[in-house]
């Protein structure tokens, strides 16, 4: 059985797969036990599954491990925990933007990935980097706003 | 004294609801569940009120057929209206037994005693009792008698403020909380593979390609014709089982599928159906001399489009069934399951997990038959069942597409003197509970199909909720076609028929003010006699600085809606400015809402504003598409709802309200929206389009004949 090296969350793994083009949002899963990273529609058309890799805000329901090897891969669990929570999951919180909360991992990684590269987007700027992710509850706006709270929060350093 | 009602008249003991199971802590039971509506945080906040605890004391248990009361399915915007009503009123009683035992045993009068965060005080001194010290000596086996007082609105400090969503913390850390996430030692993967329609067999299955295909070691059950993929041990990943279930689609051929003429997606096709066709309301006077007006307006079949598939897990072991699942009634579930596999309720446990949002009848259900059909087959092992993306939007039960002709009869001042909506539409009432569980159709004695039927009109109806309109008109009245053959399977969607009838109603006000040369906002005035109503329409047109005259068909408009939901739920009233040429821009959406007594103010907004987007996600893009063979819109492009970028501001206010019952708000603003929508394009095109979704082809043809 194929083997891979790549790192998660700043840790490195090896992980041994069935068949090298096993998605990595399998490997997430069920592999590394890493369950934030969640299955909307392997068709990589609604933005649950997304990761960086290497930074880049990536969906990973259809992308084959093979492709990740020796990559660098960050989760919702790499952003931050209750103790020591992501200026994003502080706003989330703050702005209480959810409802259901399963496009949520995906969400708080794409605008991981905005904030990333331009620290003090607009609103449409942020609404077009959260484009490629679906929220059915409606909770848009406040999540629209949860994100500019971070990119504040952030540039003002951590209180 | 109240008279015990719902759920507390069903469940009168006090320990199905409230329990003290260690000193400092407080149990609460409910039958309702946590669907993303924040559900949960409100009923410990009402809890915490009544019972006069801190809320942190308080856990909350929810949606276990081994614990909770019955409190049938978690819909219908009836949570916090009636199930809220029966813990408010179980914590009431709770507190009034212990505080009648404090005063026995402190030798005083129980008017003289209060509670503050569980501590008994007398006259404001602490008694060293508490809920604590005292339930080992109080059995809360009691029955609820209605006699305890609850406390006065004006009092309350916990139920009013906003409190944050106790689910939510998990969800932004990505916890293992959703049932996707759950593992059991022991569990395989499954899938089924689906019967295309009800009465459909097997005529071949090739074996070879589908093991071929799964790259991993997976059985093929078969019992009746239900089909599945099972994972022959835990080695089996889930990406041999989902590889088998895709190649099964291709590789196991059925007979009996006749083929669905594609003309019956569009909602026009229901008017050559045959119905079963009701009146209600006084007959129609003649009004020899009156005007008379007509317009017909239509709705696609849609999608709850769940943002994942359905899942569940489930294990038979030693005769007893256990289910986990992300229904919204674990009890109807529990007697699908019963009826369908044979087995008596009292060897079911059906535990509610949470899942995506559903907004109604989606695969939930089904997913958790298949999981307890395959279970059966295998006992001993437990089974996890997740539908694939295209199974949840293929075979998922969707909403009816609608038709509502509107006619009125109109007084000398151009207002409605008499009014008749006929609706069309397939059933709105598919929930198992009876049997409907899409796996069971397949097994070798399926249930008996059911009955043509809807939600009765007095659970606000299914096909025609809210389809009389809210204003004061001498004669109103609805006739029904229930259209028992729909191409596809339908069943409940958020509001159900709401949507579909308060678009109508909102949008023929619309076209009956402009005929009489008023400004919407003033002809809703002059026929609102309910000052609910009048004043949900004049805060939001304030919010929104209506402003009567705005010439029409300059590409800019704005409209409004209104409705009460359900006739009996929240009273909402929206504003909508948008932009409309080839497509539609919504530029700001504007919510007064009439919520009655609000628990928690933030999650109420928060269901109001979300209601808001799914509604112009529903009128602007969606439509369930249907070929000869079914649904054919299978994922998210063909199936395109609402991206951030499409989604204006929206500001929601709630209006202050003297009532002490909540009004139910998850669906309140779907119609009103809906109508807002559909008027203020009419407004920004100086044409009206009256069949939705309003797609660029609707809005081109529109433009083309009114030119």
């Amino acid at each position: 059985m194929p083997s891979f090296d790549l790192t998660v969350n700043g840790r490195a793994v090896s992980v041994t797969v069935a068949h090298d083009d096993v998605p990595l949002l399998g490997v997430l899963r069920d592999a590394l036990g890493l369950l934030g990273t969640r299955f909307g529609c392997g068709l990589e058309q609604c933005g649950c599954c997304m990761v960086l890799i290497d930074g880049a805000p990536q969906k990973s329901c259809a992308k084959p491990i093979w492709g990740v090897a020796g990559k660098s891969v960050t989760t919702v669990e790499g952003l931050g925990t209750p103790e020591r929570p992501h200026p994003l999951q502080r706003a989330f919180l703050d702005e209480q933007a959810g409802q259901c909360g399963y496009c949520l991992s995906g969400i708080l990684i794409s605008a991981k990935a905005l904030l990333d590269r331009n620290p003090e987007p607009t609103r449409a700027e942020i609404a077009k980097a959260l484009d490629e992710n679906i929220c059915r509850c409606g909770s848009h706006n406040r999540i629209l706003r949860a994100v500019e709270k971070a990119a504040a929060l952030a540039r003002g350093g951590e209180p | 004294m109240t008279a015990l009602t719902g759920a507390l008249a069903e469940h009168p003991a006090l320990d199905q609801w409230v329990g003290f199971p260690a000193p400092g802590q407080v149990t609460i039971l409910t039958g309702k569940v946590e669907i993303g509506q924040g559900v949960l945080t409100a009923m410990r906040q009402l809890a915490a009120e009544e019972l006069d605890v801190a809320p942190a004391r308080i856990a909350i248990e929810a949606g276990d057929t081994d614990r909770t009361p019955n409190e049938g399915f978690t819909a219908g915007s009836q949570s916090m209206q009636f199930g809220g009503v029966a813990l408010r009123q179980a914590c009431a009683e709770v507190r009034a037994l212990f505080i009648s035992h404090a005063a026995q045993k402190l030798g005083c009068g129980a008017d003289e005693l209060a509670v503050v965060d569980g501590r008994i005080l007398r006259k404001g001194v602490a008694t060293g009792e508490d809920y604590w010290t005292l339930a080992s000596a109080i059995s809360l086996a009691a029955e609820a008698t209605g006699a305890a007082r609850r406390k006065p609105a004006s009092t309350y400090q916990v139920v009013g403020e906003n409190a944050a969503r106790l689910d939510l913390p998990a969800k932004v850390f990505g916890a293992p909380v959703f049932v996707h996430d759950m593992t059991l030692p022991g569990m395989v993967h499954a899938r089924a593979v689906r019967q295309p329609r009800r009465g459909a067999t097997i005529a071949s299955i090739d074996q070879a390609a589908i093991h071929r295909a799964a790259r991993g070691p997976v059985d093929i059950v078969r019992h009746g014709n239900f089909l599945a993929i099972v994972g022959a041990d835990e080695t089996a990943d889930e990406t041999a089982v989902e590889a088998a279930a895709v190649a099964a689609e291709t590789h196991v051929t059925w007979a009996g599928v006749e083929p669905i003429n594609p003309a019956r997606q569009h909602a026009n096709s229901l008017l050559q159906q045959p119905t079963i066709d009701r009146t209600v309301g006084p007959a129609a006077a003649s009004a020899p001399g009156a005007t008379h007006y007509e317009a017909t307006y239509s709705r696609a079949y849609l999608g709850h489009a769940s943002i994942a598939p359905s899942c569940a897990l489930a294990e038979f072991r030693d005769g007893h069934l256990t289910v986990w699942t992300h229904a919204q009634g674990v009890f109807p579930l529990r007697a699908a399951l019963a009826q369908s596999l044979e087995l008596d309720p009292k060897n079911i446990s059906v535990r509610h997990v949470q899942g995506p949002g559903c907004y109604g009848h989606n695969g939930a259900d089904d997913a958790a038959a298949d999981a307890a059909i395959i279970a059966m087959q295998r006992p001993g092992t437990p089974i996890r069942v997740r539908w694939r993306r295209a199974e949840e939007f293929a075979f998922e039960p969707v909403s009816s597409a609608m038709v509502v002709k509107v006619r009125a009869a109109l007084d000398a001042a151009g207002r409605p003197a008499d009014w008749t909506a006929e609706i069309w539409s397939g059933t709105h009432s598919a929930r198992p509970g009876s049997g409907n569980l899409l796996g069971a159709q397949a097994l070798p004695a399926p249930p008996p199909d059911h009955a043509p039927h809807d939600v009765p009109d007095a659970g606000g109806g299914g096909a025609v909720r809210n389809a009389t309109p809210l204003y004061a008109i001498p004669a109103k009245r609805f006739i029904h076609h229930l259209v028992p053959d729909t191409p596809v399977r339908t069943s409940a969607l958020r509001g159900l028929g709401a949507m579909p009838n308060v678009f109508a109603i909102e949008c023929f006000i619309d076209e009956l003010a402009e005929r009489a040369g008023e400004d919407p906002v003033a002809y809703r005035l002059a026929i609102a006699a309910d000052p609910r109503v009048r004043g949900v329409i004049g805060r939001v047109a304030a919010m929104a600085g209506w402003q009567a005259g705005l010439p029409s068909g300059s590409g800019r408009g704005r409209g409004i809606g209104v409705a009460r939901y359900k006739d009996r739920a929240a009273y909402a009233a929206v504003v909508v400015e948008l932009e409309a040429d080839e497509t539609i821009r919504l530029l700001k959406m504007w919510c007064a809402a009439d919520a009655g007594l609000v628990i928690n103010p933030d999650g109420a907004i928060n269901q109001l504003e979300g209601g808001m987007i799914q509604a112009a996600s529903w009128v602007l893009r969606e439509q369930v598409q249907i070929d000869s063979a079914g649904i054919a819109s299978r994922d998210w492009e063909t199936y395109p709802v609402l991206r951030f970028s499409e989604v204006p501001e929206i500001t929601v206010e709630l209006l202050p309200s003297a009532d002490d019952v909540p009004l139910g708000v998850g669906e309140a603003t779907a119609g009103p929206t809906a109508a807002a929508i559909g008027n203020a394009v009419a407004h920004a095109l100086g044409a009206r389009i009256r069949d939705l979704p309003l797609t660029r082809e609707r809005i081109m043809a529109t433009l083309l004949s009114s030119e």
